[in-house]
């Protein structure tokens, strides 16, 4: 079986470095942005399956990434979750509503985050 | 000419004026009835018999003299325009139906004044009837060549029928409506008619003689100047005559104003104020009109009549002479139409004074209370009927008993004479507000007095004792006292005699009374109403004064006996609505009383109507000291009224204020969401990245120096939890103004070589560098403990915010007068502009509200903040620096 492409985007160091040793643990192929920039452009050159994403960011924030995640036709069958501390019923709402396809809160379960990444792209 | 032909004219003329008064009363709203024109001829009836008669009676005896008369109205008339319009203004109001209501009703509506002006008017004008009366007599005769002015009995005199005739005219068209203050359109239109007829013939007879008879004006006076006594008659006179000219004019000039049949055209028949614009000017001309063949006329007769033919009708004998019938008798009609007009108007005024203010409030009260309304307005056009008939009747006994010997003229003085003792009490009711009741009884009466003695005495003893002492010695055998030349001005004739003490005594009186007595409320409440009548609408029902116990029902019932059932529920309505007055009310308040009072005084006059509410009213006089307490209460209302508009400015300021506070508070608090927010956001991440790292940790298989690094990073997070929690509890207790600050005075130069020192590890490893210029001794009172916190705190930021090896940090140190400003400058990337005002809000983050700070809690400068705050010192940015941040705060040396 081809090895799922991962991008964990996330601006704190320490946690994006404990994400990418799970994934890579459970056999992802891991890419790791910090910001939304960096993550469009690896977005676009890997055609990731899918994209852990946080929302508050510098320079340009998750919502953003996503709207422009979205409007690339390459990336269709990328699947989007949220990994954000915003964690209010409506964030979680805002979130899904512009097409997110799971929405997870920091601070966050590991197994928790990967069996449910496992089951999206089963 | 016929002694029944000039009967038939007559006949036929009056039938015309019953006729021309039906069918004005049927058109009573029409134009033709209700404009400038009609009011200002309906003045008129100023020119009686006296004018077309007696003025070229005087012209052929005493030369221009007889002008004086007319002067008076004319100087009057501008006046009019202020003063009538104030007259009618009230009179509407108080549907005024008289003189005497008038007075009476300014003086507090007193019954015994009201009474005293009717009579004295009567004393007046009665006399004056009857020497209109004895101008168509005489006329009559003249013109129906009877060759005798006397008749022998009443009943075969032709007057008599004539007075008859004029009565029932005055009867039947005078009292269509029991409400006097009502317009009589009927006979104001035939008086206007009649003041048309009367000019048209008495200047026809003037071009007559002076182009028929004569060769134009120049002929006559050429004439007239050979006879002996021409200078007499074109010249004024010495100083008596002077004074004479004066007083006369004097008193037409009251006369205008208050003779009755003057006041009720003027007054009572007025429709509309806005008439007196055009009557100012044109009744003056008419009065000029009416007098431009008078001297013509008269020199005409004296130089072609006999001098023993009685002057006065010189207009009349001087066609006779040329046996000109037709126009003789034009001159008779002139003359006859003259006299009805006057006696129409003035028993029409006078009947009403007579009821109203003499006979319904001294007899008929009761009656009437205890009637029903048809036969309560039966009865009250009855006791008016019957009034003009004695009235007329009257005035005939006296002109057959006493008139014969007296002259137009001196009858029509007297009667002036007799009206001007109303003068002060009118005048000065007007316009000063001291006047009071009493005060203008005795004035008139003190005025009458003084004209009974110089006028009346020297007639009645003349003809009780043909040689009694008083004329020629005085009164006790004192010159000073002489009836015609009291005090010694034997210089004056003796009406203006009468006149100057009269009236000087009549003035006097009213006034020393006025000054020494006080009205009661009533009369003070309508003086204020009659002298300051721009304040009207606030007086007249609201302003009185009123004390007692009334109800609704006794008030309304009394007023359906005169108005009749449908009319007092009308009136009662517009009132309640007026005043928002519920219909169930029971009680009556003066409001009501007042309205009552003025509803029935146009039935009954004003004296019966106050005296008919007081029976359905237990009124309580109220004292001086009540009306001074009301008076007070009502300041005070005022007062309040001020202070609850203070205080109803206060509220308003306050409920500004309040709502700016409301905004404040809704601002914090959505501010101390936000707050929460993002303190639990801030602290979610270092949770998260122990929670994660520590998961992570629990692989085995992890090498050993990754191991280790994960641990670290724990730490490192702890830590940051750590600091972020100490700031937060901080913060708030520096928010909440809970700390105490260990005060003390340091040497800031040292603090910052302190603060330098604690951040030096770092900024050497980033590789910038931190410049200060020592400054010795710059001391201040601070808590150096917190100075230090701000001082790391900026050292922080600009070592976060400046580039690695290129970084240059610079802290200045400023000593002023009374305080210490220190100054971090760096050369990193600065505060963006959008940014520089908020800074110092806790956990600010640019407008983007999901763009994270690079590093740290977000509270720093908000604790710096507070740190320099609680100092009573400042922080701020400097805008204009471009290369990099700069922060300045500064403290107080001393706190």
């Amino acid at each position: 079986m081809k090895q799922k492409k991962i991008l964990i985007v996330d601006d704190e160091p320490n946690i994006l470095m404990s994400l990418e040793y799970a994934f890579k643990k459970k056999d992802f192929e891991v890419f790791i942005a910090r910001d939304g920039t960096e993550a469009i452009e690896i977005s676009n050159r890997e055609k990731p399956n899918l994209i852990l994403l946080d929302i508050m960011m510098p320079e340009m924030d998750g919502y953003e990434t996503l709207k422009q995640v979205k409007d690339n036709e390459d990336l269709a069958h990328t699947k989007i979750v949220f990994l954000s501390a915003k964690s209010k019923e409506k964030d979680i709402e805002k979130g899904l509503k512009m097409g997110a396809d799971r929405y997870l809160t920091k601070p966050f379960s590991m197994k928790k985050v990967i069996s449910e990444i496992e089951e999206l792209l089963a | 000419m016929s002694n029944y032909g000039v009967g038939l004219v007559i006949v036929l003329y009056l039938s015309m004026l019953f006729v021309i008064a039906y069918v004005a009363e049927k058109n009573k709203r029409s134009k033709w009835t209700n404009n400038p024109y009609v009011y200002t001829l309906s003045l008129a009836v100023y020119c009686t018999a006296w004018t077309y008669y007696g003025s070229v009676g005087i012209a052929s005896s005493s030369g221009i003299s007889f002008l004086a008369i007319y002067l008076g109205p004319v100087l009057a008339m501008p006046l009019w325009i202020v003063l009538m319009k104030k007259v009618i203004r009230i009179s509407k109001q108080h549907k005024i139906s008289s003189i005497a209501d008038f007075i009476s009703i300014r003086y507090g509506n007193n019954r015994q004044l009201g009474a005293l002006v009717t009579l004295t008017c009567l004393f007046a004008i009665i006399p004056y009837i009857s020497l209109q009366l004895k101008a168509v007599s005489e006329t009559f005769s003249l013109i129906s060549a009877k060759g005798s002015y006397q008749s022998t009995g009443f009943f075969d005199d032709s007057t008599f029928y004539i007075a008859l005739l004029i009565a029932v005219f005055v009867a039947f068209y005078g009292t269509l409506s029991t409400d006097t203050s009502e317009h009589r359109k009927g006979i104001v239109a035939t008086v206007a008619l009649e003041s048309i007829l009367k000019l048209c013939f008495f200047l026809a007879i003037g071009v007559y003689v002076v182009f028929y008879l004569f060769d134009g004006t120049t002929d006559i006076y050429e004439q007239a100047s050979l006879r002996e006594n021409f200078d007499q008659l074109t010249t004024f006179g010495g100083l008596g005559n002077g004074f004479n000219w004066l007083f006369t004019i004097c008193l037409s000039f009251f006369a205008i104003f208050l003779l009755p049949r003057q006041f009720h055209v003027a007054v009572v028949e007025n429709d509309n104020e806005n008439h007196l614009r055009k009557a100012i000017w044109l009744f003056p001309l008419y009065l000029l009109l009416f007098n431009l063949f008078v001297i013509s006329i008269a020199w005409a007769g004296n130089i072609r009549l006999d001098a023993a033919v009685n002057h006065d009708y010189y207009s009349l004998l001087l066609p006779l002479q040329q046996s000109d019938y037709g126009l003789a008798v034009m001159v008779f009609i002139g003359g006859f139409t003259t006299v009805i007009s006057m006696i129409v108007v003035s028993t029409l005024a006078l009947s009403t004074m007579v009821s109203n203010n003499i006979v319904i409030p001294y007899g008929f009260i009761k009656t009437l209370v205890e009637g029903n309304p048809e036969e309560n307005a039966k009865r009250i056009k009855n006791i008016r009927r019957i009034s003009i008939f004695l009235l007329i009747i009257v005035a005939y006994f006296f002109y057959i008993r006493f008139s014969v010997q007296l002259s137009l003229y001196s009858i029509g003085l007297i009667s002036f004479l007799i009206i001007a003792q109303l003068a002060p009490s009118f005048f000065l009711g007007l316009t000063w507000r001291r006047g009071t009741a009493r005060a203008a009884e005795t004035g008139m009466l003190v005025g009458l007095a003084i004209v009974f003695y110089t006028i009346f005495l020297p007639v009645i003893s003349n003809i009780a004792r043909p040689n009694v002492d008083v004329l020629t010695e005085g009164l006790f055998g004192y010159a000073w006292f002489k009836p015609a030349q009291t005090f010694g001005f034997y210089y004056l004739s003796p009406e203006s005699n009468a006149f100057l003490w009269s009236m000087a005594f009549n003035t006097l009186s009213f006034v020393a009374f006025s000054l020494n007595t006080k009205g009661n409320y009533r009369e003070r409440n309508y003086a204020e109403m009659f002298v300051n009548h721009e304040n009207y609408g606030n007086l007249q029902e609201g302003g009185f004064i009123w004390k007692g116990e009334a109800y609704v029902a006794d008030i309304k019932r009394l007023l359906n006996r005169f108005l009749g059932e449908q009319r007092t529920n009308r009136a009662l309505q517009l009132f309640n609505r007026k005043y928002n007055i519920s219909e169930t009310e029971e009680r009556a308040d003066a409001r009501l009383i007042n309205f009552s009072e003025k509803l029935l005084t146009g039935s009954i006059g004003s004296a019966s109507a106050k005296i008919l509410l007081a029976s359905v009213s237990k009124e309580t006089p109220i004292s001086l000291v009540e009306v001074l307490h009301i008076l007070e209460e009502s300041k005070e209302t005022k007062a309040n009224n001020k202070l609850l508009q203070e205080k109803s400015n206060e509220l308003a300021a306050m409920a500004q204020q309040l709502k700016l506070v409301n905004e404040e508070l809704r601002i914090q608090d959505k501010l101390k969401d936000e707050f929460l927010d993002t303190v639990a956001h801030e602290l979610k991440t270092p949770v998260t990245s122990i929670k994660a790292a520590s998961e992570v940790l629990e692989d085995s298989d992890m090498p050993s120096e990754l191991r280790t690094k994960f641990l670290k990073n724990i730490n490192k997070d702890s830590d940051r939890l750590d600091t972020l929690i100490r700031n937060i509890l901080d913060l708030e207790k520096l928010s909440g103004n809970r700390t105490e600050l260990e005060m003390d005075d340091y040497d800031m130069s040292d603090t910052i070589q302190k603060a330098i020192h604690g951040v030096e590890q770092i900024a050497s490893k980033k590789g910038v560098s931190i410049k200060f210029s020592k400054k010795q001794n710059v001391f201040a009172r601070y808590d150096e403990d917190r100075i230090l916190q701000v001082l790391t705190n900026l050292l922080s930021n600009s070592l976060k915010f400046t580039e690695p090896q290129t970084g240059k940090i610079k802290i200045l140190l400023e000593e002023l007068e009374a305080e210490v400003s220190v100054i971090v400058k760096d050369n990193g990337r600065g505060i963006p502009e959008e940014d520089k005002d908020y800074i110092f809000d806790k956990f600010y983050q640019s407008k983007n509200q999901n763009i994270k700070k690079p590093q740290g809690s977000g509270l720093g400068l908000a604790i710096c903040k507070k740190i320099v705050e609680s100092h009573s010192g400042t922080i701020s940015v400097d805008n204009h620096y471009k290369k990099g941040a700069v922060i300045r705060f500064s403290i107080p040396k001393e706190q």
